[in-house]
C-alpha cells in the first residue's frame, strides 16, 4: 500500500501527447509529399530528406550540446519544421542550402527562443525567408513539372503562376493542373486536391479547429474577388487559391500552434490579416508570392492579439 | 438536437463499468469512524461520550452554526472513542469510532417500504426536518442541504434542477438509485418543490443512460410540474451552473449564485435521502456507493453505512487488485486521491476508484505549446494555461484580471492537455490565493 | 541644395526641440530628489521585507516621515539605515539585531520514509492544498522549493541529499519572503546570534509524540526533558512541541544533549569537549 500515487484531480488524460498532433500533421501532408514526388521526382525526395535530417540534427545537437536538457526530438515537432521547409522550397534548390535553411530555421527560428512552445516565429518559414533573401535566384527558379523526373539540379525550368501574372505574359496552367499540382512552385505547395485532403485529415482528427484557414482563404478569395470585379487585370479568386503557397500556408503554416492565437476569436483576426497582406503583396508588391511574409507579420503580432482578444467567458455577454 | 451547455466540454470515455448492477447492501462493518466535518462549513460538535450505548440513527453530534449539519449515528453499539482520524487528505480530524453490536433501530425511523407520495407540511416544516436528518448534497461537494433551501433575501426560485447528469466517467450510483428508487425520488422532488414554492422541476439525464430517461419519464407522467430532460452526453454537465445553461439557457453571471437566474439546483441522491428524511424520519446513515476500476472483479453499487471502512467496501468488489496505482473517492476528473483504504465513507463518498497504475501515473509535464486546446475545452470561457502562467509566477493581479475565480476545477483543461501541463493543479491553487486576496481587500 | 537640407533639417529639429520641452514642463512630475538618493543607497531587491511596496516605496516613506522610527531595511540592516539617515539628516532606528531565516524540520530522506508517492506539480502549496504529503507528517517540509523560488537572493537551496531547503547564512538578509511562500510555516525569522550561533527545535511537528515519532526519527516528541533542563524559561512545551524563545535563550547548550531525538539543532558552536549525551545531534546543520 506504500506506493499509491497522489496527485490532485484529474485523474485521467485524454492520452493526447504533443507527438500525437505533430505525427497526424505529418500524416496529413503525405499526400502533398507524394504529388510533389510524382511532378519533381528525385528533386522533391532529396530536397525533403535533407530539410528533415538536418532539422532534426540540429535540434538535437543543440537541445544536448547548447541548452543540455534532455531531447525531445522524439515529438516530431523538428520532423514536421524540416518537411514544411522542404515544402516551400524549390525541388531543384542545392543541398548546401538546404541545410542553411534548416540551420536557421531551428537554431534561429526556434531554439534561440527556448525551444518549443516559446518561439515567436513559424520556424519552416523563418528558414525560407532567411534563404529567399538571401538566394533570391536559386530560391525563385522554379523547376517544371516532369512526371518521376531523376534530375535535381539540373532540370529545366519555368515560371510559377504567380510571376506569370506578376509579369502579365505566358498562359496560366488549367484549373485541372492547378488542382492536381501540374504546375511550377515550391515542391510542397502544387497538389492543391492533396492539400485540401490533409486539412480535412487534420480537421477531422481535431488536430486545428476551421478558423484560421477558412479566415486565411475567405478573405482572400473575397478581397481578390472585390478586386477582380473592379479591374479583370487582377486574377480572379480562383487561380488565387489555387496558385502560390496560399493552401499550404492556410492550412498548415499558419495553424502552427505555438505562433498563432490562442482564442478563436483571436484566430479569426489573425486569419483575416494573413488574407488582406497576402493579396496586398501578391497585388500590389514587388514579390509575386506574400503568404510567408504575410504569416510571419502575424505571428508578430499574436502575442498582442492574445493580450486584447479573450475566449467568452461563461455568463458574458 | 439534445440539450447541452455551449461553452467548452469534454467527452472522456464514459467507463460505466458497474451500469446496470443492483444496488447491494454491505455488510455491517465490526467498527466505524465517523467524522464530524463530513460537509463544507463548520464541523459538528459533540453530543456524546466514550462508553455510549448508541442506536442507528441517535444524534451523534449536532450541527455547530448556521452551514452545519447533523450527524447521526449508522450502526448500533457502544462508543469507542472520539478520537482524531485521518481524513481523505491524510490530515487528522476529530472522529467519533463506534464499535457495532446488532442492528437496533431508533424507534421514531419508520423502516417500512411503503411510498408515501403526499403528506401536507408547511415548506418550513420539511425544510426543518431535512435539517434535523443532516442532509448534505450528495453529488460530492456535501453542501447543507437546509441552507440551500432558504433563497436569500429579494430572491425567488422558479424552477428546481434535479443533477441527475452523472457526467463523471466510472460512477453509476444515481443511475442505479434512478432504476431502482424512482418513485422515492418523485416523491422527495415534489417535497423540494414545496420546500422552495416552485411549481417546475427539471429533471437533466445524460443520454447514456437511455433505460433511466426512459423508466423516470414513466414516473413523472404522475407528477404535476416534474419534467424528465435528456442531455447531451458531455462532462461536467453535472457542473451547477452548466447544467443550468444546459436546461434553462440561461447563464449565471460570475460570482453569483444560481437562485439569481431563479434556479435551486439538487442532486438526485439528494432527493432521495430528502424523501427519507422527511416521509420516514430516516437521517443520512447510509449511502449508495460505486466500486469500480477497469481491473476490478466485481463492479458494483451498495448502499453502505456512512463511517464503513473503504477497505471493506474493496474487498465486497472482489478484493484490490494487484496493480492498482491510485485510489480516488469519487470519479476520476474531480474525485480525491486516497492514501490508504483505512478511510471511512463519508456523507460525500459517491465511489471509489481504483485506477491501475499506468493510467494513474502522470506524463512528465512540457512546455505549453499554445495550441489552445484547454481554452476550447474550458466550460468557464477562460484562459486556463496564461492562469497556469500567472499563478506560476505568483502574479495574482494578472491571474484575477484574467477571472481566476470563475474556474469551477472541473479538470477538463488538465485531461485534453497535449503537454501533459498540470493546469488545473495551479488554477485550483491560484483561485483560492486570488479568493483570499479578495477576501482580505474587502475586509 | 545643400543649403536647402541644412535648413528644412535644422526647422525640424528646432521644432521638434520645442515640442519636446513644452511637453516635458507640461508633464512634469516633481519628486523630492531625495527619494532618488536614497533609493540608490537601498539593496534594490525589491522584497518588501520593509513593509512598503519596493525600494521606492520605503524611499519615499523614509523621505516624508518625520522620524524614521518603525522604518528599517532588514536586507541592508543598520548600515544602509546609517547611509540614509546622513542623507536625510535623521536618526536612524539602528537598534534591529542581523536576523536569519532558520528551517524548522530535519525530516530528512533517511529519517522520513515515504508512505505514498506525489505525482501532481511540484510545488508545496499545490501539495499542501491536497494532502499531509509523502510521508507520515503532516507537518513537515514537502522540499518542492516555494521557499527558493520565492528568495530574491539565492539564499536558499534544497539539498538534493536530504530533500530539505538549507539557509545559506551569508545571502540571508531576513526578508520573509520564505516565510510568507511556505504553506507550512517551517520557515521562522530568528536572530542570526553571536558568530551565528543559533539553537532552535528543528521540528513543527504537533502529533503526540508516538505519531511523530513514527512518521520521523527527528522529530519533537514533546517530551519536555529540554524544558526542565532550561533555567532562564526559554523553553516552552504547546501542543506536543518544543519551542526556543531566541529572545531568552542564552546559548548555554545543556538543552540539545538531553533531547531524545536529537530535534534540537545548534549551529556553529565549537565541538563539546566532552561526550555524555546520547543524543547525536548533527551540529553545523546549515
Amino acid at each position: 500500500m506504500n506506493n499509491l500515487y497522489m496527485a490532485p484531480s484529474p485523474h485521467i488524460h485524454s492520452g493526447d501527447s504533443i507527438g500525437r498532433n505533430m505525427y497526424g500533421v505529418l500524416l496529413a501532408l503525405v499526400p502533398a509529399f507524394f504529388v510533389s514526388l510524382y511532378y519533381f521526382g528525385l528533386g522533391a525526395l532529396i530536397v525533403t530528406a535533407v530539410s528533415v535530417a538536418s532539422c532534426v540534427l540540429f535540434e538535437y545537437l543543440i537541445q544536448k550540446y547548447l541548452m543540455k536538457e534532455e531531447s525531445t526530438v522524439g515529438d516530431g515537432s523538428a520532423i514536421l519544421t524540416g518537411v514544411l521547409l522542404a515544402f516551400n522550397l524549390p525541388s531543384n534548390l542545392p543541398v548546401w542550402i538546404v541545410i542553411l535553411g534548416a540551420f536557421v530555421a531551428i537554431g534561429i527560428g526556434k531554439m534561440s527562443f527556448g525551444g518549443l512552445g516559446r518561439n515567436i516565429f513559424n520556424p519552416a518559414l523563418v528558414g525560407r525567408v532567411f534563404l529567399l533573401i538571401s538566394f533570391p535566384a536559386q530560391m525563385t527558379t522554379w523547376p517544371v513539372p516532369e512526371v518521376m523526373s531523376m534530375n535535381y539540379t539540373d532540370v529545366e525550368t519555368g515560371a510559377t503562376i504567380l510571376t506569370l501574372l506578376k509579369e502579365g505574359s505566358g498562359d496560366l496552367p488549367s484549373y485541372a493542373q492547378m488542382l492536381l499540382g501540374n504546375r511550377g512552385g515550391s515542391l510542397g505547395e502544387v497538389g492543391a486536391i492533396a492539400l485540401v485532403l490533409g486539412l480535412i485529415f487534420m480537421l477531422v482528427r481535431r488536430i486545428i479547429t476551421w478558423h484560421i484557414p477558412v479566415a486565411v482563404i475567405g478573405t482572400v478569395f473575397l478581397f481578390t474577388a472585390i478586386l477582380h470585379a473592379a479591374n479583370p487585370a487582377f486574377a480572379s479568386p480562383p487561380v488565387h487559391l489555387l496558385s502560390g503557397g496560399l493552401l499550404l500556408g492556410a492550412g498548415f503554416m499558419a495553424t502552427d500552434y505555438v505562433t498563432s492565437p490562442m482564442s478563436r476569436r483571436g484566430m479569426l483576426i489573425y486569419g483575416v490579416g494573413i488574407g488582406l497582406l497576402t493579396t496586398v503583396i501578391r497585388l500590389f508588391g514587388s514579390y509575386p508570392e506574400g503568404m510567408s511574409f504575410a504569416i510571419l507579420i502575424m505571428n508578430a503580432l499574436t502575442p498582442l492579439i492574445n493580450t486584447y482578444v479573450k475566449p467568452k467567458r461563461f455568463g458574458e455577454k | 438536437m439534445l440539450k447541452t451547455f455551449h461553452i467548452g466540454g469534454i467527452h472522456p470515455p464514459e467507463n460505466k463499468l458497474s451500469a446496470g448492477q443492483k444496488i447491494t447492501q454491505l455488510n455491517l462493518p465490526k467498527q466505524v469512524i465517523i467524522p464530524l466535518a463530513q460537509h463544507i462549513g463548520a464541523p459538528a460538535s459533540v453530543t456524546v461520550r466514550k462508553g455510549d450505548e448508541v442506536k442507528v440513527g441517535t444524534l451523534l453530534a449536532k450541527a455547530n452554526g448556521y452551514v452545519s449539519a447533523n450527524i447521526h449515528s449508522s450502526v448500533s453499539g457502544k462508543i469507542n472513542k472520539v478520537d482524531s482520524a485521518f481524513d481523505t487528505s491524510g490530515y487528522s480530524h476529530t472522529a467519533i469510532y463506534i464499535d457495532v453490536e446488532g442492528d437496533v433501530w431508533e424507534d421514531y425511523i419508520d423502516r417500512s417500504d411503503t411510498l408515501i407520495k403526499d403528506k401536507l407540511m408547511t415548506p418550513q416544516q420539511i425544510i426543518d426536518k431535512i435539517a434535523d436528518a443532516g442532509i448534505v448534497g450528495l453529488g460530492g461537494a456535501a453542501f447543507p442541504t437546509h441552507v440551500k433551501l432558504y433563497p436569500p433575501p429579494e430572491c425567488w426560485a422558479t424552477v428546481l434542477i434535479i443533477n441527475a447528469a452523472e457526467c463523471e466517467p466510472y460512477l453509476t450510483s444515481d443511475h442505479a438509485l434512478m432504476m431502482e428508487k424512482g418513485e422515492e425520488i418523485m416523491s422527495g422532488i415534489n417535497l423540494l418543490m414545496s420546500a422552495t414554492r416552485v411549481g417546475e422541476a427539471l429533471i437533466g439525464i445524460e443520454n447514456n443512460k437511455q433505460d433511466a430517461i426512459r423508466h423516470m419519464q414513466q414516473l413523472a407522467k404522475e407528477y404535476r410540474g416534474i419534467k424528465v430532460v435528456p442531455l447531451k452526453t458531455k462532462y461536467p454537465q453535472g457542473g451547477e451552473k452548466q447544467l443550468i445553461e444546459a436546461l434553462i439557457h440561461r447563464q449565471v453571471k460570475s460570482g453569483e449564485l444560481p437562485i439569481s437566474v431563479g434556479a435551486v439546483v439538487q442532486n438526485v441522491g439528494t432527493a432521495f435521502a430528502v424523501y427519507e428524511a422527511v416521509m420516514k424520519r430516516k437521517p443520512l446513515i447510509e449511502r449508495v456507493v460505486t466500486v469500480t476500476g477497469k481491473d476490478v472483479a466485481r463492479p458494483s453499487n451498495f448502499l453502505v453505512r456512512i463511517g464503513t471502512p473503504i477497505s471493506q467496501l474493496i474487498e465486497a468488489a472482489g478484493g484490490l487488485p494487484a496493480n492498482t496505482g491510485k485510489i480516488v473517492s469519487g470519479g476520476p476528473m474531480m474525485g480525491r486521491g486516497l492514501t490508504g483504504t483505512e478511510i471511512p465513507v463519508v456523507k460525500g463518498t459517491s465511489g471509489v476508484l481504483l485506477l491501475p497504475e499506468k493510467d494513474a501515473k502522470r506524463k512528465p509535464a512540457r512546455d505549453c505549446i499554445r495550441c489552445a486546446k484547454c481554452i476550447d475545452v474550458c466550460p468557464m470561457g477562460i484562459n486556463p494555461t496564461a492562469l497556469m502562467t500567472a499563478t506560476e509566477f505568483s502574479n495574482w493581479e494578472a491571474a484575477e484580471q484574467n477571472h481566476i475565480t470563475d474556474c469551477i476545477e472541473c479538470g477538463s483543461c488538465a485531461y485534453i492537455c497535449p503537454a501533459n501541463r498540470p493546469l488545473t493543479d495551479y488554477l485550483r491553487m491560484g483561485k483560492r490565493k486570488v479568493m483570499g486576496i479578495i477576501k482580505s481587500r474587502k475586509a | 541644395m545643400i543649403l536647402i537640407a541644412v535648413i528644412s533639417l535644422g526647422v525640424i529639429g528646432a521644432i521638434s526641440a520645442i515640442f519636446l520641452y513644452a511637453a516635458s514642463k507640461k508633464f512634469e512630475v516633481y519628486e523630492d530628489p531625495r527619494i532618488g538618493l536614497v533609493q540608490e543607497a537601498l539593496p534594490g531587491a525589491n522584497c518588501g521585507a520593509c513593509g512598503y511596496p519596493g525600494c521606492a516605496g520605503f524611499a519615499a516613506a523614509c523621505v516624508n516621515s518625520n522620524t524614521m522610527d518603525g522604518l528599517f531595511c532588514p536586507v541592508g540592516g543598520a548600515d544602509t539605515m546609517s547611509k540614509v539617515s546622513v542623507i536625510l539628516g535623521k536618526e536612524a532606528d539602528g537598534s534591529a539585531e542581523p536576523m536569519l531565516a532558520v528551517v524548522r524540520c530535519n525530516g530528512t530522506c533517511k529519517a522520513r520514509p515515504k508512505i505514498n508517492r506525489y505525482d501532481g506539480a511540484r510545488n508545496c502549496s499545490i501539495a499542501s492544498a491536497l494532502y499531509a504529503g509523502e510521508t507520515g507528517c503532516s507537518y513537515g517540509c514537502f522540499g518542492f522549493g516555494d521557499c527558493v523560488t520565492a528568495c530574491a537572493f539565492d539564499a536558499i537551496r534544497i539539498n538534493p541529499e536530504t530533500g530539505l531547503p538549507e539557509v545559506n547564512d551569508e545571502n540571508c538578509t531576513s526578508c520573509g519572503l520564505c516565510v510568507k511562500a511556505c504553506p507550512r510555516n517551517i520557515i521562522e525569522i530568528r536572530r542570526k546570534g553571536p558568530k551565528s550561533r543559533r539553537i532552535y527545535v528543528s521540528c513543527v511537528n504537533m502529533d503526540k509524540g508516538g505519531t511523530a515519532r513514527k512518521a520521523c526519527d527527528n522529530a519533537c516528541i514533546g517530551c519536555g526533558k529540554c524544558a526542565k533542563e532550561c533555567a532562564f524559561g526559554a523553553i516552552t512545551l504547546e501542543y506536543n512541541l518544543a519551542y526556543i524563545d531566541y529572545t531568552k535563550c542564552r546559548l548555554c547548550r545543556k538543552c540539545a544533549p538531553v533531547c531524545p531525538t536529537g530535534a534540537i539543532h545548534e549551529t556553529n558552536f565549537p565541538p563539546r569537549k566532552e561526550i555524555k549525551a546520547p543524543a547525536t545531534n548533527d551540529t553545523n546543520k546549515i
